[in-house]
Formats: C-alpha cells, structure tokens, sequence
C-alpha cells in the first residue's frame, strides 16, 4: 500500500481483530433492502421448500413455529461494512427443515416476499450452519430487520440471510439471486473478503 | 480494483456536508444512482473503507463527484469533510450497485424522494437527465431539517425553471421558511398526495435516506396505491456512516 492520505489517522480497536478484513464494528443494527418493507400477516405465511419442480415442504406459521427451535449466538458481517459480535436469535435449524429430503442438487435459492431472491451452496444451509430465525434479542423480530422470520446464515455475508423468508428452491445447477445478480459476489465470505464479483 | 484518486476542488454545500471532485483518470463510467468505496489510508499502513454515493452525472469521465456529510462520531466523514485538501489522494473502488439506478433510456415519469443527505443520489439522477436531454417527467420531494441544511440549492433552483423542468418541493422537519405552506414536520399522506406524481401515471420511485424516513416514505408511497415493486431504496442506517 502506497497511496497515503495525508492527515487520516482513523480510530483503531483492539475488537478490529476480531472481525473479518475491511469491517468496522457497530452496537446499532442498521437495514438495509432494495424495496419497501413487506408486512406478511402471520395468517398468511407459509414457507415451503421445492425442488423447481415439486413442492417438498410446506408449513404455515403455527406448523412452523411447533417444530424445534435453537437459540445462537452470532456475529454479523454486511457487505456495506458493517458488523455487529454477539447476536441473539432464536429459529429453527435449516437441518430440520432439510431434514429426510433426498435430493441430487447442490444448490439452494432462498426467495422472500418482495421477490427478493439470493443463492447459496445446499452445504451452506446444512450442518448447524443456517436457521429460519423469528426472533432477535429475546423478541419477535421487527418486519424491517425480516420479520416474521428470516434466513439467518452468518458465515456468509449478511445479504445471504434473506429477510421475509417464504422458501427454498434446491437446484443442481448455482444460479444468481438478486444481488448477485448486481455485482456482487456469487458465495460472499467475509473472511475471504468476497464483496463483489471480481473478488475472488 | 482500486483505483487511486486525486483530490482536485471542495465545495461546501452546508456547514456540514461538503462536495470533492475526484479525478480518477481510468475511470469505467458509472450510472446515476451508484456509490463508491473510498479507502483512505494512514502512514503507518491503517486504512477504513466507506461507502459514499456518487453526486456527478455520468457524463464527465475522468472525474467523478462525492458529497459528504460529516458525522459526528464517524471515523471517515470528519476527515473527508474538514481535513482533505486539493492534491490529496485516496483510493476509490466502483462503480458499486446495479439496482438503485436511474438510466438515460428511461423514459417513464420519476419520482425522487430525498430525506436528509439521500438527496446525493437522486441528484445525480437528475443531472444525468439534465446532460442527457431527457424529457421523462422528474419530480423532487426532499425531507429535510431546515432551509440551511438543503444541499445543491441553487443548481435546483436553476433546474426548477428549466425548460423541461424538475419539479421539487421541500418538506422542513424541524424549521421552515416564513412563506412555507406547511408547518414543520415529517412528510405524511397530504404531502405525498400533493407533492408526488399520481399512481395512475406509474411512476418509477427512489426512495433514499436514513432508514425510518425510508420505512416511513416507502409505506405512505406504497398506500398512495404506487406498486410496490415500482419502489426502490437506498438506506443508511444510524451507525453514523453513509450506507
């Protein structure tokens, strides 16, 4: 690095080290989305989880919120540069949700309402790695923080955890979701610093 | 990729917030609409990273134009505002973003809502349809605390009387001008219905701010019976720093 900017000093943390490159540490918890927010009445929600051609799984809230469900702790990485260590939430495992499907395909696309969609690889929802997550903080989760319940995979960067989750499509073959669609990038692993489509 | 820029003129737009032109000489283009990363570097080899909205129309291709409203407990904006100088360098990554994007071959009626300094991207916005020629119809709503805090109000002002126009009313939230029509306060249903276009004109609608205006905004739009996915946002949260 050669390019100095004369006169910034920034401010340094010893929590800097724990987060991944180029992130800053936030107490708050900012929104960000590409639309208004949907309101999704509890009566009306289900989530449902298919294959392109076959509907697999489907819940309606209370069905849903009768499965077990686990508490975690994690931290939070966005895109937009932003993390946020020690996070609450309670959901349901994407392994319950997954679990006696029989399936060849590798990937997965998570939709919400509003349409927005995002990808990721069937691994990455698997192995206590992703919740269906309705609660943060001890409290329902608000609709613009993805209320009533949200996609919630931490290990990757935020956007990956759709808000207003409504299902999964398991897919063979990777396609982009919305933003990856946009330029940013197809896996987005904070550690790996991967923002947007050039990153490697 | 990182590209590094060179600081050639500063404009204050308020007290507060403040325009750096960047001269960027391999830089792609962008769309009206997107941001840049900034990273800005000490000499001893720390370096933050922010994210700021592009201000300048799309057309003048080696320089590109930021407007920075400094934060008070923000790391980046109190030196990219008060410290940088004309002949300093950064580095910049981008264009970034493909959605909260206004292009030239649009041809159908716009609405902008601004809510304090949202207002950085929907004004590049209207300079690119400015120095496209573009007639499509552009409407202004712009939310903010007082007549001083109004940035680029002159040029609005001139853009105001052009010939295909851009019309723009203010919205004050804490203080408003003797001849305001409205008292001071949050934009609501009987702005909206006055200050927007109609839904029967399907408008296509830019919602930028911080996130409660945008929330707020975007659900008084969305009654106004304007359809949901004609609605695009660009929010900043309250941590302090853009995006």
């Amino acid at each position: 690095m050669d390019i100095v900017s004369r006169g910034f000093s920034g401010r340094r943390s010893a929590e800097s080290a724990k987060l991944p490159p180029g992130q800053y540490l936030t107490t708050d918890f900012p929104v960000l989305s590409a639309g208004p927010t949907p309101h999704v009445p509890l009566d009306r929600w289900e989530f449902t989880i298919n294959d392109g051609n076959q509907l697999l799984r489907k819940w309606d809230w209370k069905s849903f919120r009768e499965l077990p469900s686990e508490t975690t702790t994690v931290d939070l990485h966005c895109v937009t540069r932003w993390s946020k260590l020690g996070t609450v939430w309670e959901g349901v495992s994407l392994d319950t949700l997954l679990a006696g499907i029989h399936t060849d395909a590798s990937y997965a696309m998570a939709h919400s309402y509003g349409d927005y969609t995002t990808n990721l690889p069937l691994d990455d929802l698997k192995d206590k790695k992703a919740w269906i997550a309705f609660r943060f903080d001890g409290k329902d989760l608000e609709p613009e923080h993805g209320g009533p319940a949200r996609l919630l995979v931490p290990h990757l960067y935020l956007w990956k955890s759709a808000k207003w989750a409504r299902g999964i499509t398991l897919m063979r073959q990777d396609k982009p979701g919305f933003w990856e669609g946009l330029g940013y990038h197809i896996y987005g692993d904070p550690w790996r610093e991967q923002r947007y489509s050039g990153d490697q | 990729m990182w590209r590094v820029a060179t600081v050639v003129a500063l404009r204050d737009e308020t007290p507060t917030a403040r325009t750096l032109t960047l001269d960027v000489p391999d830089w792609p283009g962008h769309f009206a609409g997107q941001h840049v990363d900034v990273r800005v570097t000490a000499s001893d080899g720390y370096s933050a990273v922010r994210s700021y909205s592009i201000a300048s129309a799309p057309d003048s291709q080696a320089q590109i134009e930021l407007t920075i409203e400094q934060l008070p407990n923000g790391e980046v904006s109190p030196y990219l505002t008060q410290v940088v100088a004309p002949g300093d360098r950064l580095e910049v990554r981008g264009p970034i973003g493909g959605w909260f994007v206004w292009r030239t071959e649009q041809t159908e009626p716009v609405q902008l809502i601004a809510g304090g300094s949202g207002i950085v991207p929907l004004m590049a916005m209207i300079r690119s349809r400015a120095s496209a020629g573009n007639k499509s119809q552009f409407r202004l709503l712009y939310s903010v605390r007082e007549p001083g805090a109004i940035f680029y109000r002159d040029e609005l002002q001139t853009l105001s009387h052009d010939k295909y126009s851009v019309g723009v009313t203010y919205a004050y939230t804490r203080k408003s001008p003797k001849d305001s029509p409205r008292p001071p306060g949050r934009i609501d249903a009987a702005l909206i219905a006055n200050a927007t276009w109609p839904s029967a004109l399907t408008p296509t609608c830019y919602v930028c701010g911080p996130t409660s205006f945008v929330e707020s905004a975007t659900d008084l739009v969305s009654a106004s019976g304007i359809e949901r996915d004609k609605i695009r946002t660009e929010r900043f949260g309250s941590t302090g720093e853009r995006k």
